[in-house]
């Protein structure tokens, strides 16, 4: 009997594998789409971390399906494989997209890049693009490259938002200047987001010179409950406006529950939360999609770091909710962002902060990855810290004066 | 069978206790299961989608089998849920509910990870490797010895018991990918020693996941010996049956205990390194993916068999590979796979309940 059913199993694999050898004849897929305009035709990958449920990955697929109806793309040229998790799984995806004919792969998350890195050695042809990574400048490679925008500048203007809010509560009463704390919840302490933190502290000082800021960390870019937490932990002290930099809807709808205001971020929060929600900056990756696949549709280099900024269009920040903000935002906002376009403003001025007491006049910051945190690139030049210039993604990780983390998490 | 003859309300049918099945009948069970499955989830998805069944189910071996890397891959994911499964049987032949293999998994995941990290730089490759080894297979024994010791000395529940272990194991990684982070504090470890590939598993020509394949079937061979025909196999069965059977015939319950989540929890602690020093090559909290969890189900429908294992498991293994291309190739939400992988699980472990049971229908006045 058990002689049958071994023989019965090994059957059913056989058959089964039969089946698939079958399957593996078609390509399923037709060869790309009519090549329009004379350019060359291009099937595009993307890999995301999660699906359109997070609003992290979201940002990312909105972006390309914007970028694909700019360049008339068709539905069989572009492959989109969700729920990748940051582990073999992503060379295995990007492999997969590669062996499909995919011209250019694109990933989303910080932890896929060194599996796309060794997809992009096996397929030396095709062009690999990595969304918020540290490794392309040091690898060196022409078919692997980074990109990030300049999310410093968006949440520097979200922050002017915050400090002329603050403004108004000092000028109605309800807080004396020296109350006007502000609150901040942050994944990782990690330079993106003290990068960001930072940006929208000093946007906020730009206007209400007497605020101050507490940071409280999660460890999670998306636990709903901690960034709850968190957020309410930051009101009980006293914090009397609320940003993020976390990807749930934990702190906004701990805020709008509050009713503290908040500077959200990924996008407009406004229907969830009418009464608390200002405004929100985000990063528009539309523009860094249509780049790349036009640099491969003419067959030209990919740059190596790419960083969008407020004039490619790819950083963002949502409608000002006039119903929550202070009168005369949208207009502050929009004279500091042309201020920021021509570069007559830098938010890390060197002027506008202190480190202990003092102003920084040299800073040497970890640009070139590695395990032990070696700094190695002079950051600070012309007054101000150059910031996503020596790479695509963030480095500024120094705590500046009026800032407290109340928490870290490495 | 037909002992109830009298007039009164007689409900419409009736389950009665099969007493023996011949083979063929239950897997004429089980492949009618399949085709039913088959049936229903064509039904819902084209309900849902509009899609035509064939083609999703032409997708779905596509995403299993259609190119040769896609064939290593599915075989890859086979033998890692394989693996996990195989540690899970004796706990579970002992009657033992280890559900913490997931715990036991990551332990030794991180074993692995440490060792790779901090001795990468000082020791040859060869002895790195074995050094790996063993830390991870002492951890992974060490994340089920704990319970297993409680249960023997003081009947503490082994089911609450290694699920909280999970999470003690899930913070504990948490706590290191803080620690070891590149860049500092982004929370990833990164690949370990990309450069130089310290404690990386060697690879068999140009096939990434050979080795890794044929180490868990060697484990899975030696389990199903050691369970079949080993004195401990016996004593694992007996201990299942009934602990005070097995004290009365002198086998020692508590050692038995001990030794067979020691087993358990080494395999799982090698899964760990498998996925870690084989083909990750990092770590983080979702380093054993669910396996210890999916091992459980994959276990339970072997019927602990470890060979026929192998079929439950690529069952899993196929289904994950193929709704996942059914979403990609679709563009439908993941959770529309999910729903298509539980109808075929439902309708397969619902199967089960008919070869155990037969449903006996209210004789028809007619016969009479």
């Amino acid at each position: 009997m058990k002689q049958n059913l071994i023989r019965l199993t090994s059957a059913v694999l056989a058959g089964s594998l039969c089946m698939g050898l079958a399957a593996c004849g078609e390509p399923g897929t037709g060869s790309g789409g009519d090549a329009k305009e004379g350019k060359k035709s291009v099937k595009v990958g993307l890999i995301c971390l999660h699906d359109e449920n997070s609003t992290y990955d979201l940002n990312f697929l909105n972006g390309l399906n914007e970028a694909k109806k700019a360049l008339g793309l068709s539905d069989d040229q572009v492959i989109i494989k969700k729920n990748i998790p940051e582990s073999n799984e992503c060379k295995e995806a990007a492999v997969d997209l590669a062996d499909r004919g995919c011209d250019i792969i694109f990933a989303d998350s910080f932890g896929h890049e060194p599996y796309l890195l060794e997809a992009a050695e096996a397929y030396p042809d095709v062009q690999f693009c990595h969304a918020t990574g540290t490794l392309a400048h040091t690898e060196k490679r022409d078919n692997f490259h980074d990109a990030f925008a300049s999310i410093y500048e968006g949440r520097y203007l979200a922050g002017i938002a915050a400090g002329l809010k603050l403004n108004e509560m000092i000028d109605d009463g309800k807080i004396k200047p020296e109350e006007a704390v502000m609150g901040y919840v942050g994944a990782y302490t990690y330079a993106e987001v003290i990068s960001g933190y930072t940006s929208f502290y000093l946007g906020a000082k730009s206007v209400c010179p007497s605020t101050t800021m507490k940071v409280q960390f999660t460890g999670s870019w998306y636990d709903e409950t901690a960034e709850k937490e968190a957020a309410t932990k930051l009101i009980s002290e006293n914090c009397v406006l609320i940003s993020q930099h976390a990807d749930s809807m934990g702190a906004p709808t701990a805020c709008e529950n509050g009713r503290v205001p908040n500077i959200s971020y990924n996008g407009s929060t406004k229907d969830a939360c009418p009464n608390t929600f200002i405004v929100s900056s985000r990063i528009d990756w539309m523009p860094y999609y249509v780049y790349a696949i036009q640099c491969v549709q003419n067959g030209e280099q990919i740059k190596t770091d790419w960083v969008g900024d407020l004039s490619t269009g790819s950083v963002r920040l949502t409608e000002v909710n006039e119903q929550a903000a202070a009168a005369g935002t949208q207009a502050a906002i929009d004279e500091a962002a042309a201020k920021l376009k021509s570069g007559e403003l830098h938010v890390f001025d060197t002027s506008a902060f202190t480190v202990e007491g003092k102003m920084l006049t040299s800073y040497e910051a970890d640009v070139d990855t590695d395990a032990e945190y070696k700094p190695d690139t002079e950051v600070i030049k012309d007054g101000y810290f150059h910031e996503s210039e020596y790479r695509s993604a963030p480095y500024f990780d120094i705590k500046i004066d009026g800032i407290e983390q109340l928490n870290t998490m490495f | 069978m037909a002992q109830q003859t009298h007039k009164t309300k007689e409900p419409l049918f009736h389950i009665a206790k099969r007493d023996a099945i011949v083979w063929w009948k239950a897997w004429g069970i089980r492949i009618a299961a399949i085709l039913l499955a088959l049936v229903v989830s064509g039904l819902v998805s084209f309900l849902l989608t509009g899609e035509n069944p064939l083609r999703i189910y032409v997708t779905m071996l596509d995403g299993a089998f259609g190119t040769k890397r896609r064939i290593w891959g599915m075989l890859q994911n086979l033998a890692m849920l394989l693996c996990v499964s195989v540690a899970v049987t004796p706990a579970f032949k002992m009657r033992f509910w280890n559900i913490g293999a997931e715990g036991q998994v990551l332990v030794g995941g991180l074993a692995s990870a440490a060792c790779m990290i901090l001795l990468g730089d000082k020791l040859p490759n060869a002895l790195l490797l074995l050094v790996i080894l063993a830390a991870s297979v002492l951890a992974g024994a060490l994340w089920a010895l704990i319970p297993a010791v409680f249960r023997a000395k003081w009947m503490t529940n082994e089911t609450l018991f290694t699920l909280m272990m999970n999470y003690i194991a899930i913070q504990l990684v948490s706590f290191f990918v803080y620690k070891w982070s590149v860049p500092k504090g982004s929370g990833q470890v990164g690949v370990i020693n990309r450069a130089t590939h310290a404690g990386w598993m060697p690879v068999i020509g140009k096939y990434d996941y050979l080795l890794n394949i044929l180490i868990v079937a060697a484990i899975t061979l030696f389990m199903y010996i050691y369970l079949k025909y080993s004195k401990h196999g016996y004593e694992i069965a007996v201990v299942g049956e009934s602990e005070n059977t097995a004290r009365y015939i002198g086998i020692p319950v508590k050692k038995v205990i001990i030794r067979t989540m020691l087993i358990s929890g080494a395999i799982c602690g090698l899964a760990g390194m498998l996925l870690v020093s084989g083909t990750d090559h990092t770590i983080s909290r979702d380093t054993a993916a669910g396996r210890g969890f999916t091992a459980i189900m994959v276990s339970w429908m072997a019927k602990f068999n470890p060979v026929f294992m192998v079929l439950t498991a690529f069952l899993i293994a196929f289904l994950e590979k193929g709704a996942t291309e059914v979403s990609t190739a679709f563009g439908l939400n993941e959770s529309f796979s999910d729903i298509i992988t539980g109808i075929i699980i439902f309708f397969i472990i619902g199967c089960e309940f008919f070869i155990q049971y037969t449903v006996k229908f209210r004789e028809k006045e007619a016969a009479k």
